[in-house]
């Protein structure tokens, strides 16, 4: 039984949750509770795999799963002349760690939702539009066939634009929600069409071959820049970043979290882009800059634009493209300087280390923020900052969930975000001062932005009309402690954490020829 | 120079598409145009396996060997599912919105909060 888990761990990650989004119909006319067991069951099913798979990987090496084949590791048919036919997921260091931090989210939000949710109705399809997005991001993260990425893509961007105006709220999150999807849709068109061209000159689908047949022609650079709106389009990069406000302050608090993990695994697809399939052949001095400046743009737009902002939810909404601009911003340095050994062991490879290791920071803390906003939310019924106040007094566990989140986005030791922040400083200085000094500016804004908000919120007297206000539900306090407790765990060991997994995931994304050599051989 | 035509018309297609999307104020006019752009695209991968003579890639009682590309006519067959359930998605989404707002113009939408 374990080994035929562990030996079809990419394929039952995709399985598991999708069947149990299809069976939720069914599984809720038995009522609120066996929904609730179905869901949490499924989601943590779906993580044990998820880090089952990642162990695998960190201890034998990346995984190759074809689907079809007579046995999964069998990506390349003796017929077949020499190239993958099937669809193949291709499992290294870099997807494991996606998948593992993105089906824990999954889980923690779906906790959050049993509490938050319990008095809304049409829980049948919120759930299972839950665990679909659970299955577009996990299935973008595992692949390794491009048009199999697109489906998920798409898969992704229809869940989550469909979760964003689930609850109607007189139309507003229907707006949002329109907003999401028509421009997810619009970015897994020029995903497609990219795709396209690049089956046109390649003759394969799959991410290996290409990058085994990359020549960077001319309709190379056409599908690049396609790729490259397209994907910072679905993470939300400045400037392409005008629905993130939107679509993150109109869904519920437990979607909202979910949907920054989204947004990350575009930035994946992103990432995997340029790096394994384009790689070396890229102009990665020009490309490198060009994420880099996205990076800085999005660090400094979505910052300064986060500050005046009077809706709480829209406040963070704008500081998670501010946080997104330091994922651009590491790896982006680290590509400027993959063609130079020297001055990527220098700095390079932390930078990415760094920028990596903020992806799953961000999806914590953050995570962690979102749901505060939210139970905020649903106890006083407003998210705008100059209604709230005195709250303190009746939320203790929020308060202090909110501290140890707003520390952590603003980089105070010893929560995580310092400590890939720290990482990232180091390097970019290295690289260029003023990229760095631009960083840490940020830093401090966003650290000014968030004592205002915990001062707006919890501050101050007991409000009367806040008199009833009481405390959230247990599940949804221990989905915010358990972010929390890893929001400081990974902020007091990030030594371990960045040697046993974020390392191995930026040599993943540097080590092209690696990639390449396992799906086609040692070619 | 002939044969490069379908490319053009897809590449064509997308940008009356995205034209539509840009100039156009009725959510329903703009849902359109995302389908014409998804047409474009879906043009565009059919075109890339389409072989002079080529017969469908079907070999029982086939006439010639001569077939065109089988697996961009399955992607383009998967995109076409896709988009329907886009389009029907998107469009479910403004027919709440004209019921809530009483307007589909995107200018008369009521700006989210700033």
């Amino acid at each position: 039984m374990m080994d035929f888990i562990i030996a079809n761990a990419p394929a039952l990650l995709i399985a598991l949750p999708m069947l149990g989004a299809f069976a939720l119909p069914l599984v809720g006319r038995l009522g609120d509770t066996p929904r609730n067991a179905w869901v949490l069951g499924v989601a943590l099913i779906t993580f044990v795999i998820a880090a089952l798979l990642a162990w695998t990987v960190l201890s034998g090496g990346p995984v190759l799963y074809t689907f079809g084949a007579a046995s999964p590791a069998d990506a390349i048919p003796a017929d077949s002349g020499g190239i993958p036919i099937r669809i193949v997921f291709t499992v290294d260091a870099m997807s494991a760690f996606m998948a593992v931090f993105a089906s824990f989210v999954g889980l923690v939000t779906c906790l959050y939702s049993v509490a938050s949710e319990r008095r809304s109705s049409g829980k049948d399809g919120y759930y299972a539009l839950m665990l679909l997005l659970l299955v577009g991001i996990l299935g973008m993260v595992c692949t390794g066939d491009l048009f199999n990425f697109f489906v998920f893509l798409e898969i992704n961007s229809l869940a989550g634009a469909a979760l964003v105006a689930y609850r109607i709220d007189k139309g507003v999150s229907v707006e949002a929600g329109l907003k999401y999807g028509f421009l997810s849709t619009l970015a897994g068109l020029m995903v497609l069409y990219a795709i396209a061209l690049l089956y046109g000159q390649y003759d394969s689908l799959n991410m290996a071959v290409i990058a085994s047949r990359m020549s960077y022609t001319m309709l190379d650079k056409v599908a690049l820049a396609l790729f490259v709106a397209g994907l910072a389009l679905k993470a939300g990069a400045v400037p392409m970043h005008f629905w993130t406000p939107d679509a993150y302050s109109m869904a519920p608090g437990a979607v909202t979290a979910f949907l920054v993990v989204a947004s990350q695994a575009g930035l994946y697809g992103l990432f995997r882009i340029l790096f394994s399939v384009y790689g070396l052949t890229l102009s990665y001095v020009t490309v490198g800059w060009a994420v880099i400046i996205l990076g800085v743009l999005s660090m400094f737009v979505g910052v300064s634009m986060a500050i005046p902002q009077k809706d709480v939810k829209r406040l963070m909404a704008y500081h998670a493209v501010s946080q997104s601009g330091y994922m651009l911003l590491g790896v982006g340095v680290g590509l400027v300087v993959l063609g130079d050994a020297a001055a990527m062991d220098a700095f390079g490879r932390t930078a990415m280390e760094g920028g990596i290791f903020h992806i799953v920071n961000h999806a914590m803390y953050k995570g962690l923020l979102f749901l505060t906003a939210g139970a905020i939310f649903l106890q006083t019924g407003t998210r705008n900052l100059n209604k709230m106040g005195g709250l303190g007094h009746s939320m203790k566990w929020t308060m202090l969930f909110f501290i140890i989140g707003a520390l952590a986005i603003a980089g105070i030791p010893p929560f995580n975000g310092f400590a890939s922040k720290l990482m990232i400083y180091e390097s970019v200085f290295a690289f260029s001062p003023v990229i760095a000094v631009i960083a840490m500016v940020v830093s401090i804004l966003t650290l000014a932005s968030f004592v205002k908000v915990f001062h707006a919120i919890f501050m101050g007297p007991e409000q009367p009309k806040y008199e009833g206000v009481g405390e959230v539900p247990k599940p949804m306090l221990a989905a915010m402690a358990v972010l929390a407790i890893m929001t400081i765990l990974m902020g007091v060991f990030p030594e371990q954490i960045v040697t046993t997994v974020i390392a191995p995931a930026a040599d993943a994304l540097i080590d092209q020829g690696a990639y390449v050599a396992t799906v086609l051989g040692g070619i | 120079m002939i044969e490069n035509i379908p490319f053009f018309c897809a590449g064509l297609l997308v940008l009356i598409g995205l034209a539509v999307i840009v100039t156009k104020r009725d959510l329903i006019k703009m849902v359109m145009g995302l389908a014409l752009v998804e047409a474009g695209v879906n043009l565009l991968l059919v075109a890339t396996g389409y072989i002079s003579g080529g017969v469908a890639p079907i070999f029982t009682n086939a006439p010639s060997t001569e077939m065109v590309m089988a697996t961009v006519q399955a992607m383009t067959l998967t995109n076409i599912v896709i988009g329907i359930a886009t389009t029907a998605l998107l469009l479910s989404f403004v027919m709440v919105i004209s019921r809530k707002y009483g307007t589909r113009d995107v200018t008369e939408m009521r700006r989210l909060k700033e």
